[in-house]
């Protein structure tokens, strides 16, 4: 049995170790965020973050991540309080069907962690693994600058620090 | 999907709900499958086919409306629009609406969410319906009060008298108060005293996309739900010779497999058993498959060479005189639809009915093609709306729909969840079909075109369901339903053929139409069908004609154009780019720009775009695109700049990247490496879309309008950097480099 850390709760993985971690949020803990797409790492739409980087979980099975941290799109915000990310969509109308967004979200909330001040070239880069069909691009650009203004450390002294 | 609709108020909704179903062979004329006939009742939008108010308006007791529409969500910001149309006629704030969309059991049938028809057929019906709905409750609460209904005001979902009276709908609502049929004409509101319409409103349907809700059928977990995959066969014509059923049974989770002639699928507990499942009985298939496919070399040849059935659909004047002639012929590949999330269903199978949750464009025509390919009576199949991911046009939605209901069969009473793999929704897609397009012009000495001859050959574009044959399971099954017959739409909207008429003044004009009845490889509808190229080619001729005859492409274009409406968006999106102060940045600067009107008939769309050839490895990077677009009366305007926006990068993807790819057996192109799409490296810096206001007007679709405009305004911009007139899509890196050399 794995154990995982998920949206920072530990759960304890009945799926076999093989089992690529997609399903088991999905299908175990019954988490909606991260989709299927292609199962074969060419979409992003499955990519949720662990130990503070993007992965794909269609390809990332299970055995691999024992004691890891894992966080969905559903730990980036709640219902009840959107994080920065969700709000940043919202007020952006970055969507269309919106069935890539969760795993482009997940991508850009890794990278803005890491680097509050992304430069759009380097958020351009940053999401060339995921594809979006509705043609929504620009709307998701302007929703990262959105979140990264708001994820940015506000004091002076952070610019200087990183 | 439901959106927001409490039990309460659908049980608590006035009046029984009775609506007139529609029941017509007409799938085979339109492509919505709805109209195109005579109207039958003289009302507007789709009341004409639904005509009761409260098939499409209920309030309850509370005074909260249920809107209900035979439509479909499909990414295109339609609950969102719809419920504004309602709230502003009903007079009552948003948060007091909810709606309920395309469900057999509910809604009414207003055919296919295609054609960028929704907001005419179903927003017009709701508006009117609405808007009658408001009068009968002032007219309720004027006969309460004794007085003129001219005396009272409505706002809030209330009703006011000179005197301070008030009636709330919910006390103003009976049983039978909206039980009527509508009017010829309605009260409608005047644009002036908008309050949600036209406004950009916040889609519905996003939040739950951002918080990780169950937003989509892929998210839909029913008490008890089982997931099934299924074992497409590798090729098209492929029969089974036999695999080993056995094998796969006794593996761990497995509940089930079932093998129906060609068909198979597993059914397991849990969703990567039925994974496993399908990979390991796939592996132990044998099948028999044939070299059937033509040669995807010379595709605008193999096309050419098939049997038509030709009509010219437009023709006059006579050959034209002598001038500058510009010959071409253009071909489109096969294009995929390319759904991010690979079609989904979930069926039960319980006490002798089955309920399937699809994200199909039609749950009625669906139910129809599943009850015929199951032969249970209509009555006992119920198909319910629930979005998928966007699909472009009719993708593997149905058919997985039907995978879902053979597979629930075979496990009664629990819900069978059934998603394709992506190399299933890449290689049986019903592609965007291969098209080709012949077109020669010239331009006289006086500088007007004198002559243009289009030639148009393709397969059909409308393959959907309504016959069960147009399903893969139904064509699979051991009492196998025959394929369907094509389908030619006609024109005016047409299909191949779709903007294959120039909506310029040209006085010497002939369009030929060769609808081609084989399918040598399974197509369909796809966003814009026959206009994306047509429209194209069209826009590439006129370009070159210009070019030739050293006239500016976009004078050009306004000296051939009367239509007022046409004129505008071309000189909106001309001035908002800077055409006739454009300046080359470099050699490889290139400025294209493109229109159309969408089937002749819907909205208006110019584009002007700007792009940076690299003449080192022919990669085309756009700095720029601006597009003007008049759609008449706005409903949602930042909905509008999505559809056109996200057009504009699914056009730039088609254009530069895409071609589904087969040999002679197989479809090849079964997975994102083998069918590029477009990526964030080559996403424009910039893409502005303006809007031109008609308050007061008719809706005029705008979903598909950026299409070919787009193609269009880019193959221009390349021929400008290059140039180099290129004629096959797409227009790729490769291509453009081996034609401009070192």
């Amino acid at each position: 049995m794995t154990t995982l850390i998920v949206n920072g709760e530990r759960r304890s993985i009945e799926a076999s170790p093989d089992t690529p971690l997609l399903y088991v949020l999905r299908d175990e803990l019954g988490l909606n965020g991260a989709k299927y797409g292609c199962g074969l790492g060419q979409c992003g739409a499955c990519t949720v973050i662990v130990d503070g980087k993007a992965v794909f979980s269609c390809v990332t099975p299970v055995m691999v991540l024992e004691g890891r941290t894992v966080t969905t799109l559903e730990g980036i915000g709640s219902q009840d309080a959107l994080g920065p990310m969700q709000r940043a969509f919202i007020t952006e109308q970055a969507a269309q069907c919106g069935y890539c967004i969760s795993g482009m979200m997940m991508r850009a909330h890794a990278l803005l962690s890491r680097d509050p001040h992304a430069t759009d070239e380097s958020i351009r880069a940053e999401l060339q693994p995921h594809l979006c069909r509705c043609g929504t691009h620009m709307r998701i650009l302007r929703a990262i600058r959105r979140a990264a203004e708001e994820m940015r450390p506000k004091t002076a002294d952070a610019r200087t620090e990183r | 999907m439901t959106h927001a609709v409490s039990r309460r108020s659908v049980l608590a909704g006035a009046g029984a709900l009775i609506v007139a179903f529609r029941f017509s062979g007409a799938y085979a004329q339109t492509e919505t499958g709805t109209g195109g006939g005579p109207s039958k009742h003289g009302l507007p939008g789709s009341l004409d086919d639904n005509p009761r108010i409260d098939a499409w308006i209920r309030i309850d007791a509370s005074g909260a409306a249920t809107i209900l529409t035979g439509k479909a969500e499909l990414g295109q910001g339609l609950k969102t629009a719809l419920l504004q149309v309602a709230a502003e006629e009903l007079k009552l704030p948003l948060d007091r609406l909810s709606l309920v969309t395309a469900d057999t059991a509910r809604t009414p049938n207003e055919g296919y969410t295609a054609a960028s028809h929704s907001m005419q057929d179903s927003g017009t019906a709701i508006r009117n319906a609405a808007a009658q709905a408001r009068e009968l409750l002032r007219d309720e609460a004027a006969r309460r009060f004794g007085v003129p209904a001219s005396s009272l005001q409505v706002r809030d979902g209330e009703v006011f008298g000179a005197d301070g009276v008030r009636l709330g709908y919910g006390e103003l609502v009976s049983d039978q108060l909206l039980s009527v049929d509508a009017k010829p004409i309605s009260r409608l509101t005047s644009p002036a005293d908008f309050t949600v319409m036209d406004r950009p409103v916040p889609r519905v349907d996003i939040p739950a996309k951002v918080n990780g809700g169950a937003a989509y059928v892929q998210d839909l977990r029913p008490e008890g739900m089982l997931h099934g995959r299924v074992v497409r066969p590798p090729s098209y014509g492929a029969t089974l010779r036999d695999c080993d059923v056995a094998r796969v049974e006794r593996m761990s989770g497995i509940v089930k497999v079932v093998r129906d002639g060609n068909f198979l699928g597993v059914i397991a507990e849990r969703e990567w058993a039925a994974v496993q499942g399908m990979r390991t009985l796939a592996a132990t298939t044998n099948w028999i498959e044939r070299q059937e496919l033509p040669d995807e070399v010379d595709l605008p040849a193999a096309l050419m060479k098939l049997p038509s059935r030709d009509t010219t659909i437009h023709d006059t004047g006579n050959p034209g005189g002598p001038g500058i002639l510009v010959e071409g012929t253009f071909s489109r590949p096969y294009l995929t639809h390319g759904s991010i999330g690979p079609s989904c269903a979930v069926a039960q199978f319980q006490d002798g009915k089955l309920t399937v949750w699809t994200h199909t464009q039609g749950v009625f025509f669906l139910r129809d093609a599943i009850a015929g390919m199951l032969r249970m009576p209509t009555e006992n199949v119920r198909c319910i709306h629930a979005e998928g991911a966007g699909c472009y046009g009719h993708n593997g939605a149905d058919d997985v729909a039907a995978d879902a209901a053979m597979l629930a069969l075979a496990a009664p009473g629990r819900p069978v969840r059934v998603q394709l793999m992506r190399e299933q929704e890449h290689a049986w897609d019903p592609f965007g079909p291969g098209m080709v397009v012949k077109l020669n012009a010239a331009v006289g000495a006086d500088g007007a075109i004198a002559d243009w001859h289009h030639e148009v050959w393709s397969q059909s574009h409308m393959m959907r369901p309504g016959p069960p044959g147009t399903l893969i399971a139904a064509r699979l099954k051991s009492d196998a339903f025959p394929p369907a017959p094509p389908v030619a739409l006609a024109q005016p909207e047409g299909g191949g053929d779709r903007n294959a008429i120039p909506l310029y003044a040209i006085a010497n004009c002939k369009v030929i139409s060769h609808f081609l009845p084989d399918m040598p490889l399974r197509g369909s509808s796809m966003r814009s069908l026959g206009g994306y190229l047509n429209v194209l080619s069209i826009e590439s001729v006129l370009d070159e004609l210009a070019v030739r005859s050293r006239q500016d492409p976009v004078a050009f274009r306004l000296r051939h154009i009367e239509d007022p409406r046409a004129r505008d968006v071309i000189e909106k999106a001309a001035s908002r780019f800077g055409w006739t102060t454009r300046a080359k940045s470099s050699e490889g600067t290139g400025f294209g720009f493109g229109f159309a009107r969408y089937k002749n008939l819907e909205a208006w769309c110019a584009v002007a775009v700007e792009i940076e050839l690299s003449r080192l490895n022919g990669v085309i990077r756009v700095r720029r695109i601006v597009a003007a677009v008049d759609t008449g009366q706005i409903v949602n305007p930042d909905g509008v700049r999505n559809q056109i926006e996200g057009g504009i990068l699914q056009a730039m993807s088609w254009t530069l990247f895409e071609r589904v790819t087969f040999d002679r057996t197989r479809v090849t192109s079964v997975d994102w490496s083998a069918y590029p799409i477009m990526r964030f490296d080559r996403v424009p810096e910039s893409v502005e879309v303006h809007l031109v206001d008609r308050p007061g007007d008719a809706f005029y679709g705008v979903a598909e309008a950026a299409q070919g405009p787009t193609g269009a305004a880019l193959a221009n911009a390349i021929r400008d950097a290059t140039g180099v007139r290129f004629h096959d899509l797409p227009i790729t890196s490769a291509r453009i480099k081996r034609a401009i050399g070192p």
